[in-house]
């Protein structure tokens, strides 16, 4: 058997909605009337999951819901989920931050907490003081530290400006004292929320290496983040959770393929009948379809994989001069491209258009596509906005960088050398 | 899960986090094993204050003298307040320093939970060291502003005037002691409320500037009827200003209880025992109502 050094049982954790402050008095009498006649504290059994598309109907809401987990020494255990499943706040629980509300949550070791970088720096202090401020906080001892010292300062690379008070400091000195600070941590399990999306490519690497190491060494590292990359290069074994509840417990690849696949919800296809597709008495749309290469990979399109968006019109007038025209944009509004068919003169009847869309041009982000039908190059005859919706993945990254790539697209055919 | 380990891993483990919790509970052990952040946030305390101004810590001292000249000018002056046979400047001087110790540190220790609230939900570490870190510069910078006490009594002294220091000066850490648990005490306790109730955030800042004037800080208790008096000396801090005065400058400047000051200790004890259980209550939680 392996030696469980963190060990969750049906950890549930409520919050109060709502405006805290007001009512709170009559609740607790109310609370502490039913707990005195020995019933059932009132405010608990009401109760909804978090699930932040709906309205809440209750003033309670269970951010946590019987989460059961074991976590053996030595291992490297990612947490993912969407924003509301609850990674946040089992992060905060794990580091004692704050209590469950009922359960319990078992721990062997010294634990240190990453839930930010930099806690408890004082601008005022000197990089020195600071180093040993945020030190001691995150557990740290003084002697610790002073054995550490140097290298800290040597990995932040800021031994000019140490007695320099922080506030003087660039943002960049200022995380990377903070993360080297972090990063000398010696704690038997180590916990990190998303901190490694800070500072420049050179730094993360530096950082992730560090984690790395820390791993090697047979502690027991948590990390949470929304970063499949990150979560799949760093972690063997992953945890996804959904509305509060641990959804599933395994290896990485599979968690997090079976996350992709639950999570990503793309609407790839549209279909019509005549009678009620969209368009006029001249021309209408019948059909659009998104189809990938490999429909083996369960529809999911990372930034690799090519595929062809599919469409079907009926057109009402011999001869009509029709052209389409699609235009891309991000779902945040940004317009990628916009691309036309040329116009062509067509027959009545079922006609065909396909847009390939190859592997390697679009980056990690969720799209919509509009498309315009076109009459005589100028007029146009219907649009229909966000017919297709879809989401590109990040793919495996060569690299250690696994900060979010930027832009709307992210073209690899472009020629840029270094030699 | 195996259910069949759950009965034998009575094996120990180091942290368990569960809702349940004692009623009481001090880990001094852990408040030990925290102790270098103790004097970090000490120094922090003393060191960050008077950054960047051009006085620095001559500020410590400055307070004081300034406050004492003015309370004179007011309280003896224009008022004509007697105190005892004591120099008014040194009179003020002594028990206004001691005031604003109690007044100045209960004032930051009872916003402990609302002012680290950002820290607090980012990392654990025990609670109790900041008022401790506060109470302990506190202590600090009261020495300092004793120095100058100190140097204006023996001025006086040398000088002649007819106070009547005695033996019960040995009491002064005793009186320093107290002080600190008393609002170290009363801060925890506060800030325990005010993380969920926050009108006595208003209350207290009113309230301690209205307690200055129920403490003989600013006359001698002598000049109060003696069938009043009880009303003052249910005030705990009273019997610890007097015994300091007694102390210092005599039979007119001040009076000895034993009784009433074994009665603050009891006040101070029971603050504390209080304090310490409303803290434990709330430092689990608090960071969700925040």
């Amino acid at each position: 058997m392996s030696n469980v050094v963190i060990k969750a049982e049906n950890v549930s954790k409520q919050y109060r909605l709502g405006q805290v402050g007001t009512g709170t008095l009559s609740h607790d009498l109310k609370r502490w009337w039913a707990l005195a006649r020995g019933k059932e504290d009132p405010f608990l059994k009401v109760g909804v999951e978090n699930e932040r598309t709906q309205k809440a109907t209750s003033e309670y809401a269970w951010a946590l819901r019987d989460v059961n987990f074991e976590i053996s020494q030595g291992d490297t255990v990612g947490i993912i989920g969407k924003n509301g499943a609850g990674k946040s706040t089992l992060l905060k629980l794990l580091s004692r931050v704050t209590g469950p509300t009922t359960g319990e949550i078992k721990i062997k070791g010294r634990i240190a907490s990453l839930l930010e970088v930099g806690t408890g720096f004082n601008p005022e202090l000197t990089g020195r003081d600071n180093i040993y401020m945020n030190g001691t906080i995150l557990g740290m001892t003084k002697k610790e530290i002073n054995r550490k010292f140097d290298e800290i300062v040597d990995f932040s690379g800021v031994e000019m400006y140490i007695d320099t008070p922080v506030k003087r400091y660039s943002s960049g000195m200022y995380v990377r004292l903070a993360f080297g600070v972090a990063a000398h941590l010696e704690p038997e399990i180590l916990i990190v929320d998303e901190v490694l999306a800070v500072g420049d490519a050179e730094f993360q690497k530096k950082c992730l290496g560090k984690m790395g190491d820390v791993a090697s060494h047979g502690r027991t590292v948590i990390f949470v983040s929304h970063n499949m990359q990150a979560v799949q290069s760093l972690c063997r074994s992953t945890m996804y959770m959904k509305a509060g509840r641990l959804i599933e417990t395994g290896p990485t690849e599979r968690v997090i393929s079976n996350y992709l696949n639950r999570e990503v919800k793309n609407c790839i296809a549209q279909r019509w009948e005549l009678a009620d597709a969209p368009g006029n008495n001249r021309v209408q749309l019948l059909s659009a379809e998104l189809n990938v290469d490999n429909p083996e990979n369960n529809n999911i399109i990372d930034v690799g994989t090519t595929f062809d968006l599919k469409f079907e019109i009926y057109n009402h007038v011999e001869g009509a001069n029709l052209n389409l025209s699609l235009v891309l944009n991000t779902t945040a509004g940004v317009c990628v491209f916009n691309v036309t068919t040329p116009a062509t003169i067509l027959s009545k009847g079922h006609h065909t258009s396909v847009l390939t869309i190859p592997g390697r041009l679009l980056n990690d982000d969720v799209y919509t596509i509009s498309l315009y039908i076109v009459r005589d190059t100028s007029a146009v005859e219907h649009v229909i906005h966000d017919l297709l919706t879809f989401e590109v993945v990040d793919e495996q990254r060569q690299g250690a960088w696994f900060g979010k790539w930027i832009g709307a697209v992210r073209p690899t055919t472009l020629s840029f050398t270094l030699t | 899960m195996a259910h069949h380990t759950v009965r034998n891993d009575a094996e120990k483990w180091d942290i368990r986090i569960t809702a349940k919790q004692k009623y009481f509970e001090l880990n001094l052990a852990e408040l030990w094993r925290y102790r270098d952040l103790l004097t970090m946030f000490i120094k922090k305390d003393i060191v960050t204050v008077y950054k960047q101004t051009i006085l620095g810590p001559i500020w410590f001292v400055m307070q004081p003298i300034l406050t004492a000249l003015v309370f004179m000018v007011i309280f003896s002056r224009v008022a004509r307040l007697p105190t005892g046979n004591v120099p008014p400047v040194l009179f003020y001087l002594g028990s206004l320093t001691l005031f604003n110790y109690f007044s100045e540190t209960f004032r930051v220790t009872s916003k402990t939970f609302s002012e680290n609230a950002t820290v607090f939900g980012k990392v654990y570490f025990p609670r109790l060291i900041l008022p401790m870190a506060k109470v302990i510069s506190g202590v600090v910078k009261l020495m300092i502003q004793f120095a100058l006490f100190f140097l204006v009594w023996g001025f006086y002294l040398i000088k002649g005037s007819n106070m009547q220091p005695n033996w019960h000066m040995v009491f002064f850490p005793v009186i320093i002691l107290l002080l600190s648990l008393m609002c170290f005490g009363f801060g925890i306790l506060v800030t325990s409320f005010t993380t969920k109730y926050r009108d006595l955030n208003f209350l207290i800042a009113f309230g301690v500037q209205l307690w200055m004037y129920i403490t003989p800080v600013l006359y001698p208790i002598t000049i109060v009827s003696k069938e009043r008096q009880i009303w003052f000396w249910l005030n705990p801090l009273t019997s610890v200003i007097e015994a300091f005065k007694y102390g210092f400058f005599g039979r007119k400047g001040g009076e000895w209880s034993y009784s009433w000051l074994l009665y603050s200790t009891l006040v101070t004890l029971v603050m504390l025992f209080m304090g310490i259980i409303a803290f434990n209550k709330v430092e689990k939680k608090f960071i969700d109502t925040v």
